[in-house]
């Protein structure tokens, strides 16, 4: 299948997608918006992974990019969690005043 | 002919022993049984040593015992060896011997002191180091006991560690003494490098067919060495300024170390030496003109002396003088016999001194002495015997061994004999002037004199007998003759009248300054003014010596190696190191903020530059 959409697209697009993702994991305060940025970083790696597999006409990209989401539920599991926890005990989401393990 | 061994060196180990009993367990035990133990240990020394010679008979040759190899590297090997001849043998009967009386006094002596168990370890370990030195084999031997007496003499001049001057008095003669051991040390590296051993024997033997020096070559300067070693330990010019501060220690030590037996120990090392010596006329000449400088130098200052040890002191820094100007001369036997009545007389008068400071409960001065003939009749019979005997009267000791000196001195230099006889007289005359200033006239002290117990005055007894009767009974030179031979020359009898009449003269002037008219010295020190200011602080040479050398040396130390080296170069090197990482660490911390977006941030950063690093790079 000949593909109208060149892989440099898709790499661009993953680039777009990660600097989304620096900017609203060094920018936002929001804990929940800070975790959202990282999967969003990660979805955009799977997305370059997914590309080159494809453009390479192997399948290791393909079942990295699986490993990644595998990963990423588990963080995510794990991720609200503490989140939750976060919230019940200080009533904040905010990411700078979580910070009693400093000094 | 070859003897059986003699176990000699049960000799220096048995006062070895009394040292290591008295000092680990002495502070337990009773004053009595210290004594017996350190007393004990010395005389079985003496007896060992008599019972030794009995076996070896005339001692026509050296007896040498070896025990051990101690050093072994190439062709170098230095052993444990012990070794008897004649010469050895008189020095051991002396150290011994006296030694032996010297600790019996000092059991009376020291009975009200504190730390008298230390006090007879420290004697016993200066008798063990003083009989390693005298029966060493090789210089090395002699060296290790040398070391050894030079420590006992700094911890017994500062036996009384509480008083300032005692300790540093004890420094003074420790530092002193390290000079000349520094030249004894470069002598043996001189005799290493000419002949690659260190043992008498083969040193000897090599240097016995070597021709008599006519100009400075290396035995020479080996004996000039030699004698820079032996001028520390036995107090001659310019190291002698150790020796009359060392009276701050017990009278005991300063009869037995620094009159009798240490202070000889350079007399010794360079009659030992006497082959080379011989072979260097130009060193012989040195120490026979330091010698004579020292004698006469030293006797001066004795003349105006008040403290009674200080006399002492300086007595025995001249005598010694006296005994290298014998050296010096080739008279090498008539030193070792001055050197024997000389431990005789005056370890009977520091003894005798210290009997009569005992019996004033301290009391040194001899301005607060005077008419204590009376008080303290034994005493003064047997100082009066070391009196006659260093003051040259013949028959008794000292006259024996000064008239050979002398006259081996007429036949070297007739001005050596003239100024030999101005010592003789100036001798006579501050010994007198100390015997009529202690026991003539009225008491001019505040004590109640008490006569001191029969373990003081019995040994004096002896020493005194043997004072009167020592040089005469006693005939060294005939007997050191195969070692030393007797020097030519005819017996000339006016020259022992002159020095006799000499000595005399300066019994009958110290008589008629201090018992016939006492306003008379006075009077004369006040028209002398400066000279007899000069002598009397002993020519400022402590003085000078501290302007010239000690204060430049510790106030060099103090702003060059402390101010600027240790303070300045060292703890700033090490500071610096501290502060830097200090400053280092205080930017490096800024870093480290603990908030994770900052991080996150500097990643990135780090990211963007690796990529625009490897994109300028050609991306590759």
């Amino acid at each position: 299948m000949p593909s109208a959409v060149p892989v440099s697209w898709y790499l661009i697009l993953s680039a777009i997608l990660f600097g989304l993702g620096v900017a609203g994991f060094l920018f936002r305060r929001n804990i929940i918006t800070v975790f959202m940025s990282i999967e969003l970083m990660l979805n955009a790696v799977n997305l370059s992974l997914v590309a080159f597999s494809y453009q390479h006409n192997q399948t290791d990209g393909h079942i990295f990019s699986f490993f990644v989401m595998v990963v990423a539920a588990a963080e995510a599991a794990v991720g609200l969690a503490i989140i939750l926890t976060v919230f019940k005990n200080r009533s904040t989401l905010a990411i700078d005043d979580v910070s009693s393990l400093k000094n | 002919m070859e003897h059986a061994s003699q176990q000699l060196w049960l000799i220096p180990l048995l006062p070895l022993l009394g040292f290591l009993i008295n000092g680990l367990f002495g502070r337990r035990f009773p004053n009595l049984l210290v004594g017996l133990i350190a007393v004990g240990t010395v005389f079985g020394s003496f007896l060992w040593v008599v019972k030794s010679l009995q076996a070896l008979g005339a001692l026509e040759h050296a007896h040498v015992e070896h025990y051990y190899t101690w050093l072994e590297s190439g062709n170098l090997n230095i052993g444990v060896d012990l070794m008897i001849d004649r010469l050895t043998a008189v020095m051991l009967l002396v150290v011994t011997g006296i030694g032996t009386l010297i600790h019996i006094y000092a059991t009376g002596y020291m009975s009200h002191e504190g730390g008298f168990y230390r006090f007879f370890a420290y004697l016993n370990l200066f008798m063990f180091f003083m009989l390693t030195l005298v029966l060493g084999a090789n210089y090395l031997m002699v060296f290790v006991g040398w070391e050894g007496v030079g420590l006992c003499s700094y911890l017994l001049i500062g036996f009384y560690t509480l008083k300032k001057s005692a300790g540093d008095a004890a420094k003074k003669a420790f530092i002193v003494n390290r000079i000349g051991d520094f030249g004894f040390t470069l002598a043996m590296f001189l005799m290493f490098v000419h002949f690659g051993s260190f043992d008498f024997k083969t040193v000897f033997d090599k240097v016995a067919p070597m021709a008599v020096e006519q100009t400075a070559g290396p035995l020479t300067w080996i004996a000039l060495l030699l004698f820079v070693g032996a001028a520390g330990k036995s107090a001659q010019i310019p190291l002698y300024v150790w020796l009359p501060d060392a009276m701050e220690g017990p009278t005991p030590v300063s009869a037995l170390i620094h009159a009798a037996t240490m202070v000889t120990a350079g007399v010794y090392m360079v009659a030992r030496s006497s082959v080379i010596f011989l072979r260097a006329p130009e060193a012989m000449d040195v120490v026979a003109v330091v010698g004579l400088a020292t004698a006469v130098m030293a006797a001066t200052i004795g003349l105006a002396q008040n403290d009674i040890k200080k006399v002492f002191a300086y007595s025995t820094v001249s005598q010694l003088g006296y005994m290298f100007l014998a050296c010096g001369v080739g008279a090498f036997s008539a030193g070792i016999y001055h050197v024997v009545t000389h431990a005789f007389f005056k370890a009977l008068l520091f003894l005798g001194a210290g009997s009569v400071i005992h019996a004033l409960e301290g009391e040194q001065d001899m301005r607060h002495m005077g008419g204590l003939m009376s008080k303290i009749p034994i005493t003064f019979a047997v100082l009066a015997c070391a009196w006659v005997a260093i003051a040259g009267v013949p028959p008794f000791a000292g006259f024996y061994s000064k008239d050979e000196i002398l006259l081996a001195a007429h036949h070297h230099h007739p001005w050596m004999y003239w100024v030999g006889v101005a010592t003789a007289a100036m001798t006579a005359f501050y010994v007198s002037r100390a015997m009529f200033m202690t026991f003539f006239g009225k008491y001019r002290g505040h004590h109640h004199p008490h006569e001191s117990p029969f373990v003081m005055w019995g040994p004096l007894a002896v020493l005194a007998v043997l004072s009167l009767a020592g040089g005469w009974y006693f005939k060294i030179p005939h007997f050191l003759e195969p070692l030393f031979p007797l020097a030519e020359g005819a017996h000339d009898e006016t020259l022992v009248y002159i020095s006799v009449a000499a000595g005399a003269a300066g019994i009958g002037l110290a008589w008629l300054f201090y018992v016939a008219s006492p306003a008379l010295p006075d009077s004369i020190a006040n028209s002398l003014g400066g000279l007899y200011k000069l002598v009397y602080n002993k020519y400022f040479v402590d003085e000078a010596y501290n302007a010239a050398i000690v204060n430049p040396l510790v106030n060099g130390s103090r702003s060059l190696l402390w101010r600027v080296m240790d303070a300045g170069v060292i703890d700033g090197a090490v500071n610096g190191v501290g502060s830097l990482s200090r400053s280092i660490g205080g930017f490096v911390r800024l870093f480290q903020s603990g908030n994770i977006r900052s991080y996150a941030a500097w990643v990135t950063l780090g990211c963007v530059a690796v990529l625009v690093a490897l994109g300028m790079a050609g991306g590759r």
